[in-house]
């Protein structure tokens, strides 16, 4: 009854190239890559004569070169006898800083705004709706430049500061708030461990670093406690006496002082100087991210379906209890990947320092290198890899954390 | 318990019971003051917080407003009318609205182009933005860039008329032979294009600019938030053909093309705007013939449609991801091909679950047009703080610019999200 | 799973089984990675043949018809569909496609379309209808799975067995040889279960080919002229049903049958 005949011959024919799907993959594929390599080529040669007519090459010793420009806001040693790469080093450290500090304040702005738009109380919602729509819809750079106009345009210079009945006085005598920028108290250590201060700071991060350990442990026991006996130990007090404690002893040791900035002829002195830009950058990235963050938090919070509340509360869990055990764990899962892609946001927006003469890696190495030199190629491609490569960590910590959840799920 | 049930279980209801209004404290204003304000303790110090922050917000900016000066043309007469008071000086607005709006340098005379042409996106968008009105205006849509390119640009009707006349034969070969194979129709229409182009290119007459209907205006001239709507426009229509082939290639299953896309969206994904407008700058001249110059403009262009292409790409894939792999077997199974299956199933309903986020896309786009004031083109932003500021006769007016600037945005931006929400509204019931 | 009776009478005029070969499968092997999924399956189905094909999950029964139509790849032996070789050919692959339709387990309706256009889009663009005559042949079998006036409805607004029975609609349009089945019944309510069994027997009773998957036991007694029960990727046992489920000879098929009719 049967209808097989031999299996037909495995001969190759040409038509197969399109018709076959072992081969159709294939030839696709070259052909894409023949469109790509042609592309390229073209780009190439257009490239090479270029910059043959212009006279120029691509050669990155330019970096080696004095830059001869002065950069105010800068975490390590520079001045304008040091290399271009250097003045590229203060910028991508001084990028890292603003991103960083953006990245906690627009958290917290964003977390509360989201808590209190999920409010029942009808004003307060209203107005974190409104905080959000009008941070939203307007351009970052709007921002930037508005808050940075209120540095320069409305704070008052050092001078309102001088004399019998100054114009403008320091915040509890301590905090100055100049159109220069903003003066805080500098904390230092009069009999600290050793000579230099960044040790001496040191220090203090390793007693924090011992209360958190051991606050872990005081926790696993009263949880080893819990399944053994039932009831959980109160844990408040003596975690909060791990913390402390150390930390009050060590500032006592070492003598924490604060040295607080003083008007000396035409400037303040001492203390700890926050320029107007970083200033502006900071906090405009902050509110007008954190606008974002609100929005991602009221989603995550409201993807946790009202069962979940109910079924915990109708197991006779307290309402603190049914948030730490049930509702966070479940909204964490839902607002920490967008979380993290508002850092991405955050540190690609800190290009924008550019607009108000922060000196980040995009305004020193994509600016004034740039134009100096005129290495425009060298220039914006080590840029983008800067760019690039904190991306690409920042998506590898995201992966990294959905994997985990992903795990968790099964 | 048991002995009474067993005596008397039945019951019947003799008579109903008429609805009668809740208690006193129940109802009207105070009740909803009493639920929505003062709850509780916390609730109400949150409701007193709230309404003195509103009333510092309202107490700082309503003089200001309030008195505001309209019809000074300086800002030393604008003081000299407010005599100390507070007060905004939004003279600068009255006097200067044509370079916000328009630019310094586009003719005055001719702001009726620009304005016809923003009339007509709205009708050209419309189609596209709500689904019931009736197909036929996408016709419209379809020649909308070409009419805008000419009542903006101006010169010879011929450039965009050849360009036109290229995309319909394109269109006419590909629905001639598109339906026996995708690949013969595709590229016969490119062919086809091609072809019209050149013709058409040759057949321009030298003289064609010169003795125009509509006096050209340069690229360069273009500015103020014209520019901003201009950049919006176009690069997010471009963008999302580009988009939806980007995410297609990033689904497929043949490793060079999927690789290439995803360093594509990847790479552009990974760097700031700002970063590629510095390539639209300084260097992508680079990369053109060295006889050319492609004019500033147009190099922005390119560099912002790669950048908005990589983010709906994205979007793309997640609608794309979101379709259940039984539609992909169903399409199948009844013998489509490829490219069938995509237009005909895959990508109908795709489409339709990213269109929220293509809007995101779209808004988050048009607020990052000011970033080119950065590389020195004279937009919105980028009019205020160089012309404008930099004049003697309004050095200092910046809140009056700024807010102005903040409230086109906000408008046009929240009316885009807006529809946005209606969409998603409208989607969630739609048909499903 | 329910041994359903029915009451009306099968009209067996038309259910002939024909001498000439529908489906061919010789020495068919399939792996998903290094899992054997389907483990040298040999099946010859004649056409007019109706045969219901059951067995545990995961036993490999849903893929076996898959790759009837090649959504999935065998890797080794051969598929001869109408005597057209199932092989890399894509040509092979649109022909077969157009001659064996199939219905899914979740319909797979595709929602943004309306039911008559879900019914004319592959005879238009696959068989290059005109779409009159598309229209017509879809309103026919609309009429004939009993649903003609809700042919400008979307897919969402239907009931679960109105939308398996467009399925069905959707796939005679193509006017094919062979039909697949998926476990048609097994997302529906059961009140609708009975509905769409009465199309599928409605079906048979034309002469259709078809191969089911299913766990309707009672349509295997009535309509199956072979019933085939698989169990980890293999053949274990085919029959007539009378003597599938009185006598079963092997000690997989009796453990799954008393599992299935047990109580």
């Amino acid at each position: 009854m049967t209808i097989l005949t031999d299996p037909p011959k495995e001969s190759f024919r040409l038509s197969m190239l399109i018709y076959d799907t072992r081969y159709r993959s294939l030839t696709f594929q070259a052909i894409t890559a023949a469109v790509l390599a042609l592309c390229i080529w073209y780009l190439g040669n257009n490239l090479i004569q270029n910059l043959r007519a212009a006279g120029l090459n691509i050669a990155f010793d330019f970096l080696g070169d004095p830059s001869g420009y002065d950069i105010n806001q800068r975490l390590v040693e520079y001045d304008s006898q040091s290399t271009h790469a250097r003045a590229a080093l203060v910028g991508l450290l001084n990028t890292v800083l603003v991103a960083f500090l953006a990245c906690v304040t627009a958290t917290v702005f964003g977390v509360i705004a989201g808590v209190l738009r999920l409010s029942n109380n009808w004003l307060v919602s209203k107005l974190m709706a409104a905080y959000v729509e009008i941070f939203r819809n307007i351009p970052v750079l709007i921002w930037i430049i508005i808050i940075f106009t209120i540095m320069t345009a409305v704070l008052p210079g050092p001078r309102a500061f001088r004399g019998d009945d100054p114009a403008s006085s320091m915040l509890f005598g301590s905090f100055a708030f100049t159109n220069r920028g903003i003066y805080t108290p500098m904390p230092w250590f009069e009999s600290g461990f050793f000579a230099s201060a960044s040790l001496n700071w040191l220090v203090v991060l390793a007693g924090l670093v011992v209360s958190w350990i051991v606050s872990r442990r005081i926790t696993a026991w009263a949880t080893a406690k819990q399944e053994a006996t039932g009831v959980r130990p109160k844990t408040m007090l003596p975690v909060l006496a791990v913390w402390l404690v150390p930390f009050l002893v060590l500032m006592l040791v070492m003598g924490l002082t604060w040295e607080i900035p003083a008007l000396k002829g035409f400037n303040f002195q001492g203390g700890i100087k926050i320029g107007g830009p970083l200033i502006a950058l900071w906090f405009a990235l902050s509110i007008y991210t954190g606008a974002f963050i609100a929005e991602n938090v009221r989603a995550g919070i409201q993807a946790i379906s009202k069962g979940q509340t109910e079924a915990a509360a109708a197991l006779g869990l307290r309402p603190r209890r049914v948030m730490n055990l049930v509702v966070l764990p479940q909204a964490l899962r839902v607002i920490i990947p967008p979380l993290i892609s508002q850092y991405l946001n955050i540190t690609k927006n800190s290009s924008l320092a550019i607009a108000v003469g922060y000196a980040d890696i995009t305004a020193t190495l994509g600016g004034i290198t740039l134009n100096q030199t005129g290495r425009a190629i060298e220039s914006v491609l080590l840029l983008m890899l800067f760019y690039l490569t904190a991306s690409l960590l920042i998506s590898f910590g995201m992966n990294l954390y959905n994997a985990s959840v992903k795990l968790k799920e099964r | 318990m048991s002995d009474q049930t067993s005596t008397s279980v039945a019951f019947v209801a003799k008579d109903t019971i008429p609805p009668s209004p809740p208690p006193g404290r129940e109802t009207g204003i105070v009740k909803w003051l009493r639920e929505n304000l003062f709850s509780n303790i916390p609730n109400s110090i949150l409701t007193i917080v709230s309404l003195y922050v509103i009333f510092i917000v309202l107490k700082n900016t309503m003089p200001w407003i309030v008195n505001g000066v309209w019809t000074t043309s300086s800002l030393s007469q604008c003081r000299e009318v407010l005599n100390g008071e507070t007060g905004a000086c939004f003279s600068v607005l009255t006097e200067r609205w044509n370079q916000l709006l328009y630019g310094f340098k586009y003719p005055v005379d001719q702001y009726w182009r620009p304005n016809l042409a923003l009339l007509l996106m709205i009708v050209a968008a419309a189609p596209v933005l709500f689904f019931d009105l009736p197909r036929k205006l996408l016709l419209f849509t379809a020649v909308y860039p070409f009419l805008a390119y000419w009542l903006i640009w101006g010169g010879s009707v011929y450039v965009p008329l050849i360009a036109l006349l290229g995309f319909v034969a394109a269109t006419v070969v590909f629905q001639t032979f598109g339906k026996g194979s995708f690949a013969i129709g595709f590229f016969g229409a490119i062919v086809a294009a091609f072809v019209v182009w050149m013709v058409g290119g040759a057949l321009i007459p030298e003289t064609a600019s010169e003795n125009a209907l509509l006096s050209p205006v340069p690229s360069r001239d273009l500015g103020g938030f014209m520019l901003n709507l201009m950049l919006g426009a176009t690069c997010v229509s471009l963008s999302l053909p580009i988009g939806i082939v980007l995410a297609l290639g990033r689904q497929s299953d043949m490793p060079l093309i999927k690789w290439v896309c995803v360093i594509f969206i990847e790479f552009v994904r990974g760097v700031p705007l700002i970063t590629l407008l510095f390539v639209a700058s300084v260097m992508l001249s680079y990369f053109f013939p060295p006889e050319s110059s492609v004019d500033l403009f147009l190099r922005v262009v390119i560099m912002i449609t790669m950048f908005a292409s990589a983010y709906i790409a994205e979007v793309i894939r997640g609608g794309l991801a979101a379709l259940p792999k039984g539609q992909y077997e169903a399409a199948d199974s009844i013998g489509l091909a490829y490219p069938q299956a995509m237009r005909l199933i895959i990508l109908p309903q795709a489409l339709k679950i990213s269109i929220p986020g293509i809007v995101n896309v779209a808004v988050g786009l048009f607020k990052d047009t000011t970033l080119v004031s950065v590389i020195s083109m004279f937009d919105l932003v980028g009019m205020i703080r160089g012309p404008i500021l930099a004049s003697t006769e309004w050095n200092g007016v910046y809140w009056e610019l700024l807010g102005f600037a903040a409230l086109l945005f906000f408008i046009v931006c929240y009316g885009i999200s807006q529809y946005s929400q209606w969409l998603e509204r409208r989607l969630a019931t739609d048909h499903r | 799973m329910s041994d359903l009776n029915y009451d009306r009478q099968i009209d067996r005029s038309k259910m002939q089984i024909g001498s000439e070969v529908a489906i061919e499968i010789s020495e068919m092997n399939k792996w998903y990675g290094t899992f054997h999924v389907l483990r040298d399956i040999n099946l010859t189905v004649n056409s007019g043949e109706r045969i219901v094909i059951c067995g545990p999950s995961g036993s490999g029964k849903s893929t076996l018809i898959r790759c009837i139509n090649r959504l999935e790849e065998h890797q080794a032996g051969r598929i001869v569909v109408d005597g057209t070789e199932l092989t890399n050919d894509l040509k092979n692959i649109d022909k077969i496609r157009s001659e064996v339709g199939m219905c899914f387990q979740h319909f797979n309706l595709f929602p943004h379309l309306t039911i008559l256009e879900n019914c004319t889009l592959a005879p238009i663009w696959v068989r290059k209808t005109p779409k009159k005559e598309a229209i017509e042949t879809a309103m026919h079998y609309l009429e004939k799975v009993k649903i003609p006036d809700q042919a400008n409805k979307y897919p969402g607004q239907l009931s679960g067995g109105q939308q398996q029975r467009v399925a069905i609609a959707r796939s005679l349009c193509m006017k094919p040889r062979i039909m697949l089945f998926d476990e048609p019944t097994s997302a529906l309510d059961p009140e609708m279960i009975k509905e769409v069994l009465d199309t599928m027997i409605e079906l048979a009773e034309e002469g259709m080919t078809m191969i089911c998957v299913t766990h309707e036991m009672g349509f295997a007694r009535q309509v199956a002229n072979r019933v085939i029960f698989m169990d980890e990727g293999q053949i274990v046992e085919q029959n007539e049903p009378e003597e599938f489920f009185n006598n079963p000879k092997s000690e997989r098929t009796k453990l799954f049958l008393s599992q299935i009719l047990g109580h």
